[in-house]
């Protein structure tokens, strides 16, 4: 867990012809965070934690957030092109790049289209392939709130379930959820959350170290699309944590925080 | 003044418990159709067809339909079948769809040819309305919510060019894409059929219809905001450089006639008790909120007076159970189910019409859980006293129909007028 509150700044960038909104904070190597279909939660506490050793960077991807939409972005694809030359307008190298469901989707697209622009891959529950055996839970289908609840294994125990999905969510909060949907359903509709050739572009990504990280009792995303990923990227390895659903590094921060950081400083 | 008769189609099995039928709480989409009953279905797609000819013996000047996906409470999952047998059966009365979905055809050419055939099976007597339908057809057909609008317009294009522009040509949109069309079939009116947009929700479409000049009909909503949504169709119309009127505005609502005050109270509240509209008034279902909030669907921001419920039903929570079940007595005293004997019933249609002013009205009759001689005996009484009166009083009131009236010009037809042959009422040996 975080011992120190870092410092955070939020602020719009010119990147790739866009505005980006992003919040940033700590110091180190660069440490990019994809955020999940949802949009950015606001800082958390594993957040907090891998600011001390990197700089985190937590942009919101177009459409999210306060992020203008890019209409010509009709799907994933489309997306991580423009994020390349975002990071490209950034200034950022050697970047560890960690996404989250709909983001980690994006940076395995991202990482894939030019794997020499990142150091180190995290995929935590990662949209983007057909599961197995179950399907992605529809979002679309359900209220954000059910939606997000859905993807906690335990809510009733996980600390900062309430700061991500307060029973009363402000108008703010319900505005900026609304306005997640949207931008997820254009880039993911049909087909739902996932691409078919996906798996065989991500052979790629043998090149770049990649960390998969399940919740045992993921409800969004199945868990078994976790041998797929394994299985499409040679080399890479998966933590699936126990009694844990789709947000790992929330309900799980401490375990979750052991993975990942030891992965990304080996 | 266009006298249309419209009943949803719902799926009637009293055994079933959907929505009020038993009070049993049913959410939309959580329906399985395990339990769906041939037979029921084959006698209720013939008697609401029996119906149809019946309305129009009776003097309907048009006959409604519209369409709905993986729901009881709409039977017209595939209403241009029903219009295509009605094209054949019936003989005068114009065939209302109102409508087709056109955001949810992946091949819209299709659209063009069926609904070309329904012309030409009518002799003319088409009238074409498209809808962006709700959440639940989106979901139904998967077809991206967030390009509804888009998919919308580019449609409507498209089906337009066929019908109009000689083939073959290329189509190449961002929704549609085509390397010939040519369809060997053409529509029978000139220079196509009319067009027409039902809504209630978006403010876009509303400005859209005032843009392209068609009539706009208001479903099942109260009249205050009923009326403040056309002001701003006229509004624009003026905007645009035209003056629109009665012919470019339609209001839809429930009216249903009986012989008794007591048969019409009974037959009434039926309106209420089966599986009946539940995005609409006073049923008794539960509307899904996350339908309701299909993403990019219509404009969170831009949505008309009639349709604030809407978004009410946004955000996280749990959504707005009941939010649309306005009661039957609530419903009698706003004018938005009128039901009676003739003589109550007719100066009830003169407070809406002198209220709302439309061109167009669709009695929504026979719904819920009536049954066939509940609707029968209304559609009697309104072809031998109602429609008459109705007539007279449109005349007194000076609203003329869109086809009386030509919506783009609100000028009588010049020249290529279209074909409508009116009766008065019900016919003397009926």
């Amino acid at each position: 867990m975080a011992t120190g509150a870092q410092t955070w700044t939020e602020e719009f960038v010119e990147a790739a012809g866009s505005r980006l909104q992003m919040v940033k904070g700590g110091s180190g190597d660069p440490l990019l965070i994809l955020h999940d279909e949802m949009g950015h939660h606001g800082v958390l506490s594993y957040q907090e934690a891998l600011a001390q050793d990197y700089s985190v960077y937590i942009p919101s991807h177009p459409g999210f957030g306060e992020t203008e939409r890019l209409d010509w972005i009709m799907n994933m694809r489309d997306l991580a092109g423009w994020y390349l030359e975002a990071i490209d307008d950034l200034g950022l190298q050697q970047i560890n790049l960690v996404g989250f469901s709909l983001g980690g989707w994006l940076a395995s697209e991202m990482a894939a289209m030019c794997p020499d622009m990142f150091k180190k891959l995290v995929l935590v529950s990662p949209a983007g392939i057909k599961p197995p055996a179950g399907d992605i839970f529809d979002m679309f289908l359900v209220v954000a709130r059910d939606f997000i609840t859905a993807g906690f294994h335990d809510p009733e125990n996980t600390p900062e379930f309430l700061e991500v999905c307060p029973e009363e969510p402000s108008p703010e909060l319900t505005e900026a959820w609304e306005v997640a949907r949207e931008e997820a359903c254009r880039l993911s509709w049909r087909p739902y959350m996932y691409y078919p050739g996906l798996p065989n572009i991500l052979h790629r990504l043998k090149r770049v170290p990649t960390q998969i990280v399940w919740g045992r009792d993921d409800n969004i995303v199945p868990v078994s699309a976790s041998q797929v990923f394994q299985e499409s990227i040679a080399g890479s390895r998966v933590s699936v944590l126990e009694n844990c659903g789709h947000y790992p590094a929330i309900e799980k921060t401490d375990e979750f925080l052991r993975v990942v950081k030891g992965f990304l400083s080996s | 003044m266009f006298i249309g008769y419209f009943t949803e189609r719902p799926y009637q099995d009293p055994t079933s418990g959907y929505f009020g039928a038993t009070g049993k709480p049913i959410m939309d989409l959580n329906v399985s159709n395990d339990i769906y009953n041939p037979e029921i279905g084959a006698a209720l797609y013939n008697r609401y067809l029996d119906e149809k000819i019946y309305a129009e013996e009776m003097g309907f000047d048009g006959l409604m339909l519209n369409e709905h996906h993986s729901t009881p409470f709409c039977m017209g999952g595939a209403m241009n079948v029903e219009a295509s047998i009605l094209a054949r059966i019936t003989k005068r009365a114009k065939i209302v769809l109102l409508g087709n979905i056109i955001p949810i055809w992946d091949d819209p050419l299709w659209l063009v040819e069926q609904l070309s055939m329904i012309d030409l099976i009518s002799h003319g007597r088409l009238v074409s309305g498209w809808v962006r339908g709700t959440g639940r057809e989106s979901v139904a057909h998967n077809v991206e919510p967030h390009y509804n609008w888009e998919r919308f317009k580019e449609a409507h294009e498209l089906i337009v060019k066929a019908w109009t522009t000689p083939g073959p040509f290329r189509w190449e949109g961002k929704h549609y894409q085509y390397r010939h069309v040519n369809p060997w079939v053409k529509p029978y009116q000139k220079p196509h059929p009319p067009i027409w947009l039902p809504g209630v929700v978006s403010r876009d479409s509303l400005i859209w219809a005032a843009e392209q000049r068609i009539p706009y009909i208001m479903l099942a909503t109260e009249m205050e905001p009923t009326k403040q949504a056309f002001q701003l169709y006229h509004d624009t119309a003026a905007e645009l450089g035209y003056q629109s009127g009665p012919q470019n505005i339609g209001y839809l609502w429930k009216v249903h006639v009986d012989e008794t005050e007591e048969l019409a109270e009974e037959a009434g509240r039926k309106y209420v008790q089966g599986p009946s509209n539940p995005f609409l008034a006073g049923n008794e279902g539960t509307v899904n909120p996350a339908l309701l909030n299909l993403p990019g669907l219509t404009s969170r921001r831009r949505v008309l007076p009639t349709q604030a419920v809407a978004t009410r039903a946004r955000g996280g929570n749990a959504g707005p159970a009941g939010a649309l079940g306005r009661p039957y007595e609530q419903q009698i005293e706003n004018y938005t189910i009128i039901s009676g004997t003739p003589d109550s019933v007719i100066p009830k249609i003169r407070h809406v019409l002198e209220t709302v002013r439309p061109g167009s009205i669709f009695f929504w009759d026979g719904d819920g859980a009536m049954t066939h001689d509940d609707a029968m005996r209304s559609l009697r009484l309104m072809g031998q006293e109602v429609i008459p009166a109705v007539r007279e009083m449109a005349k007194e009131l000076e609203l003329p129909g869109p086809f009386e009236m030509d919506p783009a010009t609100s000028k009588p037809y010049a020249g290529n007028a279209p074909v409508i042959t009116q009766t008065a009422g019900a016919q003397a040996d009926d």
